[in-house]
């Protein structure tokens, strides 16, 4: 199939002409599909999005008559539109014709609707990647088909895959440029497809694209490239699903008590997971105090059931001492309290993540102190977690949090809201990290104290070898290691045995 | 424990609506959320009310997150003076109706100065009577968060902005250093002055809009709405002429013609699109194979390139 022409007075004759208008007819039984763009600079993500708007009609005549007059002057060798320009919108990004910021943008086919965030793929940038990627259900990343993988492709997809996405599209882009070369395709393929079973993700679906010209975005591009059999764009967009609802008991992070006179109180808040109905008896944290929900309250209906995603007001049975900030729960199903957690995060701000420092941190409607301790950073040429005591800017790692007073959470594989937080810098009020709960970690002197241990002495390249390992690198912070002398390394050894 | 219940919605037996489709179920929902979020964090939030459809929409949805409480926080309306009479008559409806506090300020230039968008030429009208009017307005009420109906899919610059959008203590928007924003989890920490502009209708699209407006019976302005009415043709635009102070140039004739309007806003500056949609359903249709997108109508987005980008850092909504 391919795009019927149209002229418009509006737009000039050298330009493509605005694909035929036809209703777009959306498919609401479902929540709309959100999906991301990544990967590096000037791979064409921008560009794919744009062209993607624009094939499935969703640029209107006056914006595309002022993208052909932005485009004036910088147009390409095959005289298109700046398509980069339908989401670059702001003055500094046109300017550099690059993007800086992540754009949302929405449009439909007639069978559902999507929320689309382009974002930046400029390092300096990945908080913005971030950002977009923080509710994505699924990532397209672009790799120029002339360059490959770039380190920026891997925290990318890193990245993606730390914050839960699952579903990914390698679209192998500007494909026009290789001469639509089938082998050099295959090849970045292969390699990508490597890189996303080391993350664990199976969910990959590679596209020779050409976002310029528009050749399996929407349309078809087998004039192109009759060997590629496989889907368009849009057709695996169409196909993909959106992100399951969460595993664990019912959560409500308490936003409001709601007291508008002597005789309401309710605890206002949306379902984090899991579902409530009038009846259910519901344990409150971290106070651990339960009741009885005895009405789930909304502006015109009173409920008999929510479920995750609902926002609503509960009222109990009886009076108990609820804020905001706390945790509403399953009584058979609760989450993790405690002081001390592992948490896997990505440092947003050029401070970085310094060591003992202390951070706001906030999840949900729970805001409290922190103390957050690096442990290892991802190298992403290896894909190796190394030691690393703070984390710089963009860098992706595991750190130990400890808490003053009790935390809530669930592990962020469980649960994508109760398991997620940001860290706040208190001299700047800045969002410096975005983090993903692990694990509860038992405090100091808890269960691992009566444990065995084992000294080992070994020659440093056997050691080395054994520290790069993932086994070892993954608790790397529960062992002590010096480096010493081959004689003092005897003499040690040798008083334990005393 | 069950994800999905059979019948998670009890019809409340006064009402007719049938349940939201998921998809506005979930655009409501998030508004909601960020509603609560902000009356929970700030001490002094106020609402930008516009009176147009969006801000029609925004009302309804304070109201929702907030019942059975009222809302808690007065709503700010910039009159620049130039506003359709049927908007000012609808905004007094609305706050007796809901029992809403209202604040409305008009720059007092406007008069001392005589500021008119004739006199003055859209721009600088704009950067006084509304620019530099909400400005005072946020600073003669100590808000240190302000709601807005902004839409991300309204223009480009918009697409980019947070639903928490950190402003400067003079109202500045800087788009190259905006906080990450991860999850739904919003950071609303400020220092005395600085304050936060939140959008809960950043997902929305204005085909959302109209749904939502038609699902849950709300309230709009009749100018919405097809009928006869004199007009006068200026710029390219069809401007509504029944206010006495707009005075015919020379050359111009009054006629009368079936229009509305598709965004509103001052009546100098807003153009009416020729129409016969009398109905939600026609506004609907005619939107869904609307070939223009709907700031087409309105003089200021369309004195310069990225003007909106500039008003916003400039303090402009
Ligand atoms: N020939 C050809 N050029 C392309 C294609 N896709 C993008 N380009 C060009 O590549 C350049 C960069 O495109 P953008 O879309 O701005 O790249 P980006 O990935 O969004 O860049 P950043 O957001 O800054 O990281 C532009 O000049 C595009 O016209 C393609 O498929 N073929
Ligand atoms: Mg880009």
């Amino acid at each position: 199939m391919t795009a019927p022409a149209l002229a418009t007075a509006a737009l000039d004759e050298t330009a493509v002409a605005l694909p035929v208008q036809e209703p777009a007819r959306v498919a609401r039984d479902s929540r709309p599909l959100r999906l991301i763009t990544c990967g590096s600079v000037d791979d064409g993500k921008s560009t794919l999005i744009g062209r993607l708007l624009w094939d499935t009609k969703a640029v209107k005549e006056d914006q595309a008559a002022s993208l052909q007059r932005d485009s004036k002057g910088k147009q390409n060798d095959l005289g298109l539109p700046d398509f980069a320009l339908l989401l670059d919108g702001l003055q500094a990004e046109r300017e550099q014709g690059i993007t800086i910021d992540v754009a949302y943008r929405y449009f439909s086919t007639d069978k559902r609707s999507f929320i689309v965030a382009d974002t930046p793929g400029h390092e300096q940038y990945t908080r913005n990647m971030a950002t977009g990627a923080s509710t994505a259900d699924l990532a397209v990343l672009l790799v120029d088909a002339r360059v490959g993988l770039l380190e920026q492709t891997r925290r990318h997809a890193t990245i993606a895959t730390l914050m839960g996405i699952r579903q990914f599209v390698l679209a192998v882009n500007k494909i026009d440029l290789t001469n639509y070369d089938r082998s050099r395709f295959e090849q970045i393929s292969h390699e990508f497809k490597e890189l996303a079973l080391s993350l664990g993700v199976r969910q990959v679906t590679a596209i020779p694209v050409s976002a310029l010209k528009g050749e399996n975005v929407v349309y078809d591009g087998r004039a192109a490239m009759p060997w590629y059999e496989g889907p368009t764009l849009i057709e695996v967009l169409e196909l993909a699903t959106t992100r399951s609802a969460q595993t664990v008991g019912f959560r409500l992070p308490v936003q409001r008590v709601s007291r508008p006179g002597e005789s309401f109180r309710g605890y206002q808040g949306t379902v984090a997971g899991g579902s409530v109905k009038p009846g259910d008896s519901v344990v409150i944290l971290p106070s651990g105090m339960v009741a009885n929900v005895t009405k789930i309250v909304t502006f015109d209906l009173v409920r008999n059931a929510a479920v995750a995603g609902d926002a609503v007001t509960l009222v109990f049975d009886r009076q108990v001492d609820v804020s905001r900030g706390d945790m509403i729960v399953a009584i058979d199903s609760q989450p993790m309290t405690g002081l001390a957690f592992d948490a896997q995060l990505v440092a947003l701000q050029a401070e970085g993540i310094q060591p003992g420092k202390r951070y706001w941190l906030k999840s949900g409607s729970r805001r409290q102190r922190v103390q957050v301790q690096p442990i290892n950073q991802l190298d992403l040429q290896s894909g190796k977690w190394n030691h690393a005591d703070e984390l710089p800017m963009n860098a992706i790692g595991k750190v130990h949090l400890a808490f003053d007073e009790q935390a809530i959470f669930d592990a962020y594989e469980q649960n994508r809201t109760t398991g997620a937080f940001i860290l706040i810098d208190p001299d700047t009020n800045n969002t410096v990290a975005g983090g993903m709960i692990t694990a509860k970690r038992a405090t100091l002197g808890g269960i691992h104290a009566e444990d065995s241990r084992v000294i080992l002495s070994l020659p440093a390249d056997l050691a080395d070898q054994l520290m790069a390992t993932e086994i070892f690198s993954s608790r790397r912070e529960d062992a002590e290691v010096r480096r010493v002398t081959a004689a003092r390394a005897i003499e040690i050894i040798d008083t334990i045995d005393e | 424990m069950p994800h999905t219940h059979p019948e998670t919605e009890l019809h409340n037996p006064q009402s007719t609506k049938p349940p939201l489709d998921p998809h506005l179920k979930a655009l409501e929902n998030e508004a909601i959320h960020i509603f609560r979020e902000v009356a929970a964090e700030f001490e002094r939030p106020v609402m930008l009310y516009s009176i147009g459809k969006d801000s029609s929409v925004l009302l309804h949805l304070a109201r929702k997150a907030f019942y059975p409480g009222r809302v808690p926080f007065p709503l700010l309306h910039v009159d620049t003076g130039w506003k359709f009479r049927e908007m000012i008559a609808f905004r007094d409806e609305m706050v007796e109706k809901y029992d809403l506090d209202l604040v409305a300020h008009t720059n007092p230039r406007g008069a001392s100065e005589n500021v008119t968008p004739f006199t003055h030429g859209s721009a600088l009208y704009t950067d006084i009577m509304k620019t530099e009017a909400l400005r005072q307005a946020l600073d003669a009420g100590q808000y240190d968060a302000a709601f807005g109906g902004a839409r991300r899919d309204e223009e480009a610059s918009r697409a980019k902005e947070r639903i928490y959008s950190f402003r400067t203590p003079d109202h500045r928007w800087d788009p190259r250093n905006q906080r990450p924003e991860l999850w739904n989890v919003y950071n609303g920490m400020i220092r005395k002055g600085e304050s936060v502009r939140a959008f809960p209708l950043s997902n929305w699209t204005e085909v959302d809009i109209w749904r939502y407006i038609q699902a849950e019976e709300i309230p709009i302005v009749p100018l919405y709405f097809a009928k006869k009415r004199p007009i006068v043709e200026r710029d390219g635009m069809m401007i509504l002429a029944e206010d006495p102070r707009l005075e015919l140039l020379p050359g111009e004739t009054k006629r009368e013609e079936v229009i509305r309007f598709r965004t509103l806003g001052c009546f100098p500056l807003t153009g009416a699109i020729r129409s016969h949609a009398t109905t939600l359903d026609d506004i609907i249709s005619e939107l869904e194979t609307a070939t223009v997108s709907e700031r087409q109508g309105r003089a200021i987005d369309r004195d310069q390139a990225g003007s909106m980008e500039k008003k916003k850092r400039e303090g402009y909504f």
